[in-house]
């Protein structure tokens, strides 16, 4: 029988501990960790436990419930992949942060208020920038400074929307919210940055492609997950996010396409994949939120597994730029048929894991007839997504030109985690029953009808004509050596640039003023205080006639005014 | 760069897709597939929810419509957004990312 404790906080402690074992001891304490862990959690009864009270509030550190235990499980999936993935590595403050990091992760989720939410909330944050500084660079160094200030921004807010709550309404208790909720929209925010909102997203694409091998792979898990799950707790149904949901599935795969760093490349699908999930909340139907439960349950596997494949493709070559990169499949064929298996289940082929999950969201859409252009919206990206993740990773990756690049294939371990998390993603595409029976509501979904199959593979089959055509005729742009400026220009240029030219402005009119002052003060001097120096006409022995002349003068002006009185 | 390093090398046995022959094969296998898809249409019955859905061969014409507009749009972007790699800070000297044990 085991314990009923949080299972989060195995990760968190355990991983404390990493540094006290060594050697083969260490192998077994990083995969035992996250197994144990996910043993506990599948043993937890649902409902809530670990009560504290604190200042008289009751925190409830420990809620299971049918949302938070799909989450939480595969949080832990996701840690044990990617401790399998990392195995090799020496570096041991990776491996502690990975795992406080998704121990903080799990713990927010199993978090039913929210001070213990912004408590873990904010934990995920500084235990995952070290994912960033472990490349141990100037400029990790300074990636990381971007990130950590917007995640602790985003926990900040939420703090602010606990405690408006906590004033108005006396709870502290995490679920629905809603906007109209007192401190609604502070939460809201918070919420907003970590999900990578428009406009709030710059920090995913600036900072996870910055971090190790290894690092980015741990990323992509779990922050922007846990901002799904919040939202789905607090804001299903709030008709925003049907809007800022459709706008993140679109505008990202625009810069997919012509971003170089195919890191970069994966870091702006998952932002697009993202959008799938927050439009599912967004219409908040028990379909929509099966939909949206199972999609970041399936795209979790299958976006670790290209990153992962990438990550394989910087360690062995030292560089993951499409327009350095091709041919490699000769030298690392096994990860490119995993990264083939990611890029088809991403791209939501029959029988891959992506399939049976973004159908429900989009036909959650389409059961509403108003909400139509969604439905186009989706249609749009899902045809975008194979294009640039689909087709774009793998072809400029492993095969395209020769580059004459040649390496060994990945670590053994490496390949062992990307073969798990593949056959994951085509295991839930083929069998998706057991996926559909641990959704928050009861599942009443067929993904393979005729017409979802046939309509998916003519979608997706004339993207790849669209690539072949373009690329045949030379229209589709090359790879180059190249950044492409996003809203992280605002706080990396524009703002520096006003603040430098506001300061400019102030100086110079500090110094115009200070001229004008010593101007004021020569001529004060050449014209008054010269006639009080010798020489001047204010020190210069005045006849006694002047005087008496001006004296009378004087007396004469006093006395006409005694008597005009 | 260690031993395990990039390293070209002329006297490897071709790779599968070195062949222009099998290129040609796969390009005509995505012009045959897709044209066979567009027409499956004729054979059943779609449940379409949205009225578009139903259009004869919607998703097809779609998709392909789609990438070619996503894909031209981007490249006009690039005059806008693309700038050289040094254009916030300069280049560092390429780490060791060789970690492996």
């Amino acid at each position: 029988m085991l314990p009923d404790i949080n299972p989060g906080l195995i990760l968190l402690v355990g991983g404390l501990l990493v540094p006290l074992v060594r050697g083969a001891l260490r192998h077994v304490w990083l995969l035992g960790l996250p197994a144990l862990a996910l043993a506990v959690l599948i043993d937890l009864p649902h409902g809530v436990s670990g009560q504290v009270t604190i200042m008289g509030q009751t925190l409830e550190t420990l809620r299971v419930d049918s949302l938070s235990f799909v989450f939480s499980l595969i949080f832990l999936i996701a840690a044990l992949l990617m401790a399998v993935y990392a195995l090799h590595l020496r570096d041991t403050m990776q491996h502690v942060a990975g795992m406080v990091y998704a121990g903080a992760a799990v713990a927010a989720c199993l978090a039913g208020d929210l001070l213990t939410l912004f408590i873990y909330w904010e934990l995920t944050a500084v235990a995952s920038v070290f994912l960033i500084w472990a490349r141990r660079t100037e400029r990790a160094y300074r990636v990381g400074m971007r990130y950590l200030l917007i995640q602790v921004a985003s926990g900040l807010l939420l703090l602010a929307g606990a405690a408006v709550q906590a004033h108005e309404t006396g709870s502290l208790s995490f679920d629905h919210i809603g906007l109209d909720a007192p401190g609604g929209w502070l939460i809201f925010l918070a919420f907003g940055i970590k999900c990578a909102f428009p406009l709030l997203h710059n920090w995913l694409q600036d900072a996870y492609p910055e971090a190790t091998v290894t690092g980015t792979v741990v990323l992509s898990a779990f922050t922007t997950k846990l901002a799904v799950y919040a939202l789905a707790r607090g804001y299903a149904g709030t008709e925003h996010l049907i809007w800022i949901g459709a706008l993140m599935t679109a505008f990202p795969i625009f810069y997919a396409v012509i971003e170089n760093d195919l890191r970069r490349v994966l870091a702006y699908s998952l932002n697009n994949q993202l959008g799938f999930m927050v439009v599912g909340i967004g219409i908040g139907t028990e379909l929509a939120l099966n939909g949206t439960a199972a999609h970041a349950f399936c795209h979790i596997l299958y976006k670790a597994l290209l990153f992962m494949s990438m990550g394989a493709v910087l360690l062995r070559v030292g560089t993951v730029n499409g327009s350095e990169l091709g041919g490699l499949y000769k030298s690392m064929p096994w990860t490119t048929l995993f990264c083939v298996i990611g890029a088809a289940s991403i791209s939501a082929f029959p029988l891959f894991s992506g399939f049976v999950s973004k159908s429900m969201i989009i036909s959650a859409a389409a059961k509403q007839a108003e909400l139509w252009w969604v439905v186009a919206v989706l249609l749009f990206a899902s045809a975008g997504v194979f294009h640039h993740s689909g087709i774009k990773i793998p072809y400029f990756a492993f095969f395209a030109h020769d580059s004459g690049k040649r390496c060994r294939e990945a670590p053994m371990n490496m390949l062992i985690a990307m073969a798990i998390a593949a056959a994951l993603c085509i295991g839930i595409g083929v069998y998706p029953a057991p996926l559909y029976a641990l959704l928050p509501f009861a599942v009443d979904y067929a993904p393979y009808t005729l017409t979802h199959v046939m309509t998916q593979l003519q979608l997706l089959m004339f993207s790849a004509l669209a690539f072949t055509v373009m690329m045949r005729t030379g229209i589709y742009p090359p790879e180059l050596r190249s950044i492409n400026l996003d809203s992280d220009w605002l706080y990396r240029r524009a703002a520096p640039a006003l603040t430098a030219s506001v300061a400019a402005f102030f100086l110079q009119l500090q110094a115009f003023a200070r001229r004008g002052v010593n101007q004021a003060w020569r001529q004060l001097d050449t014209q008054v205080l010269s006639q009080a120096r010798p020489g001047g006409r204010l020190v210069t022995s005045w006849r006694s006639g002047t005087l008496v002349w001006w004296a009378t003068a004087v007396l004469g002006l006093i006395v006409l005014g005694g008597l005009l009185r | 760069m260690n031993a395990s390093g990039p390293r070209s090398t002329t006297d490897e046995a071709p790779g599968f897709f070195d062949h222009p022959g099998r290129i040609k094969a796969i390009v005509y296998g995505v012009y045959i597939t897709s044209a066979l898809l567009f027409f499956a249409d004729l054979a059943y019955h779609k449940h379409a929810y949205t009225p578009f859905e139903g259009w004869f061969g919607f998703h097809a014409w779609f998709g392909f419509i789609a990438c070619v507009a996503l894909v031209l749009a981007a490249k006009a972007m690039r005059r806008m957004v693309m700038r050289r790699e040094d254009y916030y800070e300069p280049a560092e000297p390429e780490t060791e990312l060789d970690d492996a044990a």
